[in-house]
């Protein structure tokens, strides 16, 4: 295909007019509003549905709510996840639950954010929350363990009690995922 | 020994020795910066004739362009070959046959008696008059010659490296 | 003796001193104003309103590793930065900054060599820099740094041709070479850039081609060469590099200050002739540095706004259009001159 060239007056062939043109408009955006967020001390709004570092979180009567099944170890696609199982030493306080991991170990220098650890969870322990700033000045200390990650993750208000009650909990709880103390509509995955 | 003649010695002595370093080297880049380092101290040495003009239009003209220009052709070529390239024993005994004889010249003409210049023309520090006037209403026949055979000399370089002539 | 060698010194550190800093700050003006034209803020932490980044970045420079890859040529390697920087220097000396600083009976010259062949002297000293360039490609035996080292130099040869010719018609006005009285007679007359608006923009133009900045920044194309002829530096080498860019701009503008725009002088009394109280000649070194920073901020303001030019549209210009057009453009002066004079 022959591409037709068009054909320029002599000032566009100087390129004199349009390099002024240029500088007209860039000179113009020295006064105007700047969109630089000031990070550290201004720190951006996240979406409900942020996958910041993964985190154990507590029930709301302060129990930890992991299980130690094991499953979020094995699906994590960069082996972050490192547990030793345990059993429960207080037993008889509420003896559905048997066990709870007696260390958990998330390194987060491995772990990729994907969140496959939240989305397996039978129990609803682990959770992806907020932190995104994740620095430190040597591995051993990106390497969070339980009580770390029990601390970063908090207490979760949600609506499973299975470690209180067993079958149903009473009525007026909300049912499905919470997070921040209130309920969340989940996207449905692909949209 | 005061200012002007120590600097007269570090100039010349330092020349001498760039001079011989772009002879004795085997690496053509490296002989090149030798010799603008030459034409460097060589402008010093007119700095301290005062003849500013003169040093200036050296470093302009030989190291600034033409050395450039040398350093640039160099650079295009294989280095590696004419490292290894061996000693020209030819090459040796005609360079000696020549500084022997331009040294043998020069020592006949420095013993003849210094013929002073004429005074007026002399003086190449106080501007250009000296330099331009000169050249522009004395030697005006003769300098427009030499640009005229310049300018030929290139239009025949420009034929030359032309491969096929129309 | 002594005392006159010492007050010489003492200018000298002065001149290198002053243009190292300004050096420093027209990098930290350059991440302002490009920031600025983009909608950012810019640096603002180090220091108040980030004033002190220039600091912290030679700290960095000096603290960095420096990196001498083994397919180099040491020697040649290790100097191209010192021959890249060294001329921007140099070049300082001929160039007016003030008229006079009359201090206690003394009177003190606002230019360290008042020489009569100033101009030719910038031009001798400059086109030395070019051998930094060409240096530093062919010495750091990689083909990035070799393809920006050839290009910089057919560059800078070719329009040190234009630069060159360009400012003669202003000798011819000015009538002498001498870059003070080229300034004086600026101040008596006018500013050269009225008289003589096509030498400037040749002059202009032909500068961002030398100082290798955009849109003229071939040599260092990032996008095609990825840094050009400093590729292979690191650390200090490459701010020597980076400096001495920066230098080859403040001497530049310094340069079109003093040809085109009246150097220390403003057109109205006391500051249109050579100074003789003290606080005048501060004030005239002060207008000098101010009109500097307003063509340093040209240049900055040039490189955010325009693409680069391909190779051959640099050089088709500089052959084809600047050469002719500033050789008619000395023989108009030269016509129009002999005609005034009659
Ligand atoms: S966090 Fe969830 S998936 Fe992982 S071990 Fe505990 S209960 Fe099992
Ligand atoms: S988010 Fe993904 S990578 Fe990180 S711990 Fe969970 S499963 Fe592993």
């Amino acid at each position: 295909m022959q591409v037709q060239r068009p054909k320029l007056t002599f000032w566009e062939r100087t390129y004199i007019p349009q390099i002024l043109k240029g500088m007209w408009i860039t000179i113009r955006h020295l006064p105007m509003k700047k969109f630089t967020r000031m990070y550290p001390e201004e720190k951006p709004k996240l979406l409900g549905d942020y996958r910041g570092a993964p985190t154990l979180v507590k029930d709301p009567e302060g129990r930890v709510k992991c299980v130690s099944c094991q499953l979020c170890e094995f699906v994590c696609p960069p082996k972050a996840i490192r547990i030793t199982p345990g059993f429960r030493a207080d037993q008889a306080f509420d003896s559905n639950v048997e066990k709870e991991p007696k260390e958990f170990e998330i390194d987060m220098l491995r772990c990729i954010y994907c969140g496959y650890c939240e989305e397996v969870c039978p129990e609803e322990a682990i959770f992806l929350k907020n932190d995104f700033a994740i620095t430190g000045y040597k591995r051993e200390e990106l390497r969070f363990n339980k009580q770390k990650l029990l601390e970063l993750g908090g207490v979760q208000p949600d609506s499973i009690w299975k470690w209180k009650y067993k079958g149903a909990p009473p009525p007026g709880t909300p049912i499905g995922p919470v997070r921040d103390g209130k309920p969340v509509e989940k996207k449905a995955a692909g949209h | 020994m005061n200012v002007h003649d120590t600097l007269f010695w570090f100039f010349s002595i330092a020349m001498l020795l760039c001079g011989v370093f772009v002879i004795a080297n085997r690496n053509p880049v490296a002989s090149a910066m030798a010799l603008v380092l030459m034409f460097l101290f060589m402008a010093g040495l007119f700095v301290l004739l005062e003849a500013f003009f003169i040093a200036a239009i050296q470093v302009l003209v030989y190291a600034g362009a033409v050395m450039v220009l040398f350093l640039f052709v160099i650079m295009l070529l294989d280095i590696k070959a004419s490292e290894r390239r061996r000693f020209a024993f030819l090459g040796v005994f005609g360079g000696i046959v020549v500084a022997g004889a331009f040294v043998w010249e020069m020592r006949i003409i420095l013993s003849q008696p210094v013929i002073p210049l004429q005074s007026g023309n002399t003086d190449l520090s106080a501007g250009l008059e000296n330099v331009v006037k000169p050249l522009f209403q004395h030697y005006m026949l003769p300098f427009e010659v030499t640009a005229l055979l310049l300018l030929v000399a290139m239009v025949g370089v420009v034929l030359l490296s032309k491969k096929d002539l129309k | 003796m002594m005392l006159e060698l010492l007050g010489h010194l003492i200018k000298i550190a002065a001149v290198i001193g002053v243009m190292l800093g300004f050096v420093a700050y027209t990098v930290m003006l350059e991440r302002w104003a490009c920031a600025w034209m983009q909608d950012r803020i810019g640096p603002n932490r180090v220091g108040p309103f980030g004033v002190l980044q220039p600091l912290a970045d030679g700290l960095k420079f000096i603290f960095k590793e420096d990196v001498l890859p083994h397919h180099v040529n040491k020697v040649y390697f290790c100097i191209a930065p010192v021959v890249t920087m060294i001329p921007g220097l140099i070049a300082m000396a001929v160039i007016p900054w003030g008229s006079n600083l009359p201090i206690a009976g003394h009177v003190i010259k606002g230019v360290i060599a008042d020489l009569n062949v100033g101009i030719l002297f910038i031009f001798a000293i400059s086109s030395l820099g070019v051998y930094g360039i060409v240096l530093a490609g062919w010495a750091s035996n990689s083909k990035y740094p070799f393809l920006g080292g050839i290009r910089s130099s057919a560059q800078m040869i070719s329009y040190e041709v234009c630069l060159g010719l360009s400012v003669v018609p202003v000798f011819m006005q000015a009538g002498s070479l001498n870059l003070m009285k080229v300034v004086e007679y600026q101040a008596a007359h006018t500013w050269l850039v009225l008289c003589q608006p096509l030498s400037f923009f040749i002059f202009l133009v032909s500068a961002f081609a030398e100082t290798n900045r955009t849109p003229f920044d071939l040599p260092e194309a990032e996008q095609e060469l990825v840094g050009g002829y400093h590729t292979e530096y690191s650390s200090m080498k490459f701010a020597m590099f980076f400096l001495g860019e920066y230098a080859a701009m403040f001497v530049q503008s310094a340069l079109m200050v003093t040809l085109f725009f009246g150097g220390w002088s403003l057109p109205f009394a006391p500051f249109n002739a050579p100074a003789t109280e003290l606080w005048v000649g501060a004030v005239q070194i002060g207008v000098f540095l101010a009109k500097v920073v307003c063509f340093l901020f040209l240049f900055i303001w040039v490189r955010w706004t325009i693409p680069r030019f391909r190779y051959d549209q640099l050089m088709a210009l500089g052959w084809k259009i600047f050469i002719p057009l500033t050789i008619v453009n000395i023989l108009l002066v030269a016509v129009v001159l002999a005609l005034v004079a009659k």
